[in-house]
């Protein structure tokens, strides 16, 4: 790794700024990394080199005409595939939206250039980000850069191995379950899903809309924080986009902790937890404790019932949301040979879309159909809301929840493949999260026995992510997770 | 026994809006190219979110009011989800549980129909199925239409014959029209019915009931209703039962046909449209949209009659349509309220055959409101003639001139001098002495051929009322 693709996002643009190196040498040696690294990692389905190195030339042109540069100068910057930008694949892994260019910006990718940060590329993913390893994509599957025998989460698999290997200081992925948060916990990067309504969704192509959040990969919290800034804050093209201007995260990561309040949730930890997760946990609520927060037991009863809420809601949504991908206007049509309007959509779903999907679709139209309705739907949006009261609950005596974001470390391709329950759970902690709209972070907090890394994940109140930003701050500065994955 | 025929409307209703309900393309792409006015939202691009419309829900939320409805403070979107070319993201926004209104009522001519709920969808696109004369092996999809906004209106089963239906549809549209909610116009698809139809014993419960689909006009909704009541009054007696089915009206042939099942055998799984926020209508703001509701045809009918003198008939006339009564209005309130009886006859007559003749646009049309009071005007201070005045108003019509500048350009000032009349009169009275004569012995009736032997002399530009008084004393002395 050259010294450039070492620093971190912050002190890219602070460097670009200031003039001690170009945004072109910035996006030539990321570009170098990837063309080193990425054959053996696969995190990216597209990269745009060309296209990189022309923002990058325009953004030290801007420099050179003394133009003010934005927060993120000359910093690359990977979106995962269901991220739109004008003129470039935006597949979402899937075989129906091959070829595919997106005719605009999505929101955040507007405020990366805004920001004048330098778009890299696009990267792998679960398709349509069904999925916690990113082996469902249609594509290949991404490995893991600590362990190239393993997968590194999903299903913005890409995006965190793209950080993790240094091949971009940040990425943004989208987190419908965890997909932001289990893959960093999986390649040892912070990983923030902000509150639902804090990053505009116009441009992220819908798995689950009630769910679906954007937020950063990177590979400390002040870049995280840094990120948030620029994508998040009001956007009238997002309904349920929250009011007003986002904060100023990194102003605030380094925050007191004296007398924050983290509770443990109880149910998280019923099940019983491996040692070393057990260990990163204990190390990290000492390491906060030190820093004068009190730690105190939650009950939330109701977390045993979101696994069965979430894949009621989510699939659901999906079946609705992925109608739209019907071989009419884009991807790949297939006719049958009848030539009929029906075999078009049988055939063209049926070639374009990968088991996983199909899976989901009909899970969630057969909760929405007529007489199953009440008793799927209606009675998960009923759980629901008792998943968000508990966590009202919660937060009346505490502001931060602590949990491991994963039960284990990164897992071996095709280990949880065959079972798609097991896949399932991989993502028990992180899916009551989006249920309740809350905003959660993974922050890396040790090594497995086996050297992969930990993650543990913190949930605040909606609207509160700037104390996600300073816990998982905190956690780095005790210093529990070091190295970085040697490829 | 008779039968009695049970109709309830299901009326789409284009609100007119500028633009579409979730996104900024314009609305008026009637008769444009295909595919002009899209955009990523109204195209279901991936990714893509809709933002409702704040004038569209405005008018959809005056449409409740004119309709007397009870307004929710709360109403849901809901998805509606289909598969169909013409649908771009595979599902359509509507409502579903929880409409924005319900519950209002319509007067027709002597009964009230009940409104069931009023709510608001966007449209779907349009398949053009064949190009010219030869069949393509494919459909193409206009998508200027996908999510122009909508409301549906749905009546009760209120109506019992096809003459109410016809009434019904008339005075909806004539409320829509004067609440400014929509142009209303079904040519261009602005407002679009289904009929749903069933018969009965009087009294009996109802039966069962055939929705009708493809009524392209008020007219098309009262036969295919006649037409569908006689096909299941025709299946009960010959000892069948009525199949709950949809049909489509097929003009030509004169007949409901069976829609073909698969077309109609969906599962919608509706569900709470989750880019949306759920809709509050506080109250200042309904306040605010009942206060600018524009005036209803009932109340304009009344006023005209109150405040223009005109009669019921005539007052019923000229609300018939709003573009009507504005232009009515407008004529008046140039020629002055004095003119208003003789305005509403000028628009009954004249203008409106030729209107209808030439099918024309009344926002369009070729004599202004301003002109048409001009010829009024015109002719009731008796400048020229009423014979003269329809000259003009024709010649209006087919140049676009200034009914003053053709008056000049004609020639056609009526002659009101006296001096010159008399000319004119004694020239009369010498060319017909019989009729003179006549008229000299009491026959007041032949005075009508002396005036007509004036006309003829002073080519229509003599005043007749003071020839008809020249003549007399004339022949008194």
């Amino acid at each position: 790794m050259s010294a450039l693709t070492e620093l971190s996002a912050r002190a890219l643009a602070d460097g670009v700024r200031k003039g001690e190196f170009t945004a072109r040498a910035v996006a030539d040696a990321h570009l170098a990394r990837v063309a080193a690294v990425d054959p053996k990692v696969q995190a990216f389905l597209k990269v745009l080199g060309a296209e990189a190195m022309a923002a990058a030339e325009a953004v030290d042109a801007k420099r050179a005409a003394g133009k003010p540069l934005g927060s993120l100068a000359g910093v690359p910057v990977a979106l995962k595939d269901n991220i739109c930008l004008t003129g470039a694949q935006t597949s979402c892994a899937s075989r129906i939206l091959e070829g595919y260019a997106a005719p605009y910006d999505a929101t955040v990718t507007e405020r990366l250039k805004a920001a004048d940060a330098v778009i890299l590329g696009k990267t792998n993913m679960d398709e349509f980000a069904m999925g916690s390893s990113t082996e469902n994509s249609a594509y290949f599957p991404t490995r893991n850069p600590w362990d190239l025998e393993r997968v590194p989460g999903g299903s913005s698999g890409g995006s965190a191995a793209a950080v993790a290997a240094g091949m971009a200081p940040l990425a943004l992925g989208s987190d419908t379950g965890g997909s932001i948060r289990q893959p960093g916990a999986l390649c040892g990067i912070v990983g923030l899903k902000p509150t639902y309504g804090a990053v505009s969704r116009y441009g992220l192509v819908a798995f689950a809309s009630s769910l679906d959040q954007i937020g950063p990969l990177a590979r400390s919290a002040d870049d995280a924080a840094l990120a948030l800034s620029v994508i998040g804050g009001h956007d009238p093209k997002d309904s349920t986009s929250l009011p007003g201007p986002a904060r100023d995260y990194l102003a605030e990561s380094a925050g007191d902790l004296k007398g924050l309040r983290l509770g443990l949730p109880r149910e998280y930890l019923e099940s019983g937890l491996e040692p070393d997760m057990r260990r990163a946990l204990d190390a990290s609520l000492d390491a906060l404790k030190a820093r004068g927060a009190v730690v105190r037991d939650v009950g939330m009863p109701h977390t045993r019932y979101a696994l069965s809420v979430y894949y009621i809601i989510a699939p659901s949504e999906a079946s609705s949301n992925l109608s739209r991908f019907d071989g009419v206007r884009f991807g790949p049509r297939k006719t049958g040979p009848g030539g009929s309007l029906l075999e078009l959509y049988e055939e063209s779903r049926g070639a374009g879309f990968g088991p996983e999907v199909k899976r989901r679709i009909m899970l969630g139209a057969y909760a929405l159909s007529s007489g199953y309705y009440d008793a799927y739907y209606l009675k998960a949006q009923k759980v629901r809301t008792l998943i968000k009261a508990d966590f009202d609950a919660a937060f009346g005596e505490v502001d931060l929840l602590v949990t491991p974001t994963t039960p284990g470390p990164a897992f071996r391709f095709g280990e949880k493949t065959d079972d798609p329950l097991q896949m399932y759970l991989s993502d028990v902690f992180t899916l009551p999260c989006n249920l309740a709209g809350v905003g959660g972070v993974s922050v890396p907090a040790g090594l497995s026995a086996s050297g992969l890394p930990l993650g543990v994940q913190f949930m605040a109140r909606s609207g509160e992510d700037h104390l996600l930003v300073r816990a998982a701050r905190a956690v780095e500065e005790a210093g529990l997770f070091k190295g970085a994955p040697a490829l | 026994m008779s039968w009695e025929t049970v109709i309830g409307l299901e009326v789409h209703c284009q609100l007119g809006t500028r633009t579409k309900l979730f996104c900024g393309c314009p609305t008026g792409s009637f008769g444009q190219p295909a595919n002009r006015f899209i955009c990523p939202v109204c195209t279901g691009q991936p990714g893509v979110l809709p933002v409702l419309n704040r004038a569209a829900v405005e008018l959809a939320f005056q449409a409740a009011m004119a309709l007397e409805c009870r307004l929710a403070e709360r109403s849901v979107f809901a998805r509606k989800n289909y598969f169909y070319p013409d649908l771009p993201k595979g599902y359509q926004v509507s409502q579903y549980e929880l409409p924005f209104s319900r519950d209002g009522k319509l007067a027709i001519a002597d009964k009230t129909v009940r409104i069931h709920r009023i709510h608001m969808e966007e449209d779907a696109g349009k398949l053009l199925h064949a190009i010219g004369s030869e069949e393509l092996p494919y459909s193409l999809v206009d998508f200027n239409r996908a999510g122009v906004p909508l409301i549906e209106i749905v009546s009760e089963a209120d109506m019992r014959t096809a003459e109410e239906a016809f009434d019904y549809l008339t005075n909806l549209k004539a409320v829509l029209q004067f609440g400014g909610i929509s142009h209303c116009d079904m040519e261009k698809g602005e407002l679009r019915c289904d009929a749903n139809v069933s018969i009965r014993r009087p009294d009996a419960a109802f039966g069962t009931r055939v929705e009708i689909k493809n009524l392209n006009s008020f007219r098309a909704v009262r036969d295919a209703i006649v037409h569908e009541a006689a096909r299941q009054a025709g299946v009960l007696e010959g000892g069948g039962t009525v199949v709950q089915e949809t049909r489509l009206w097929d003009v030509a042939a004169n007949r409901t046909e069976p829609m073909r099942s698969k077309e109609e055998a969906h599962d919608y799984r509706y569900f709470p449209e989750p880019d949306l926020v759920p809709l509050v209508a506080e109250e200042a703001w309904v306040a605010r949209l009942r206060a600018g509701l524009p005036e209803l045809p009932a109340a304009r009918k009344a006023r005209f009659m109150a405040e223009f003198g005109l009669s019921d008939y005539d007052s019923g006339v000229m609300t018939a349509e709003r573009p009507l009564a504005d232009y009515f209005e407008r004529v008046v309130s140039v020629a002055g309220r004095p003119a208003a009886k003789a305005a509403a006859n000028w628009v009954q007559s004249d203008f409106m055959a030729r209107v209808k003749a030439e099918k024309a646009d009344l926002a369009a049309v070729p004599v202004t409101p301003e002109m048409l009071a001009e010829v009024v005007t015109m002719v009731v201070s008796g400048k020229i003639s009423g014979k003269a005045g329809k000259e003009v108003f024709a010649r209006a019509w087919e140049t676009g001139k200034k009914p003053a500048e053709l008056v000049a350009e004609l020639g056609l000032t009526q002659v009101s001098d006296e001096g010159e009349l008399r000319a004119w009169v004694d020239a009369a009275l010498d060319g017909n002495p019989k009729a003179a004569a006549d008229v000299r012995a009491g026959k007041e009736a032949a005075i009508g051929s002396l005036v007509g032997a004036v006309m003829k002399l002073s080519r229509g530009k003599a005043n007749p009322a003071l020839v008809n008084r020249l003549i007399k004393e004339k022949l008194a002395s």
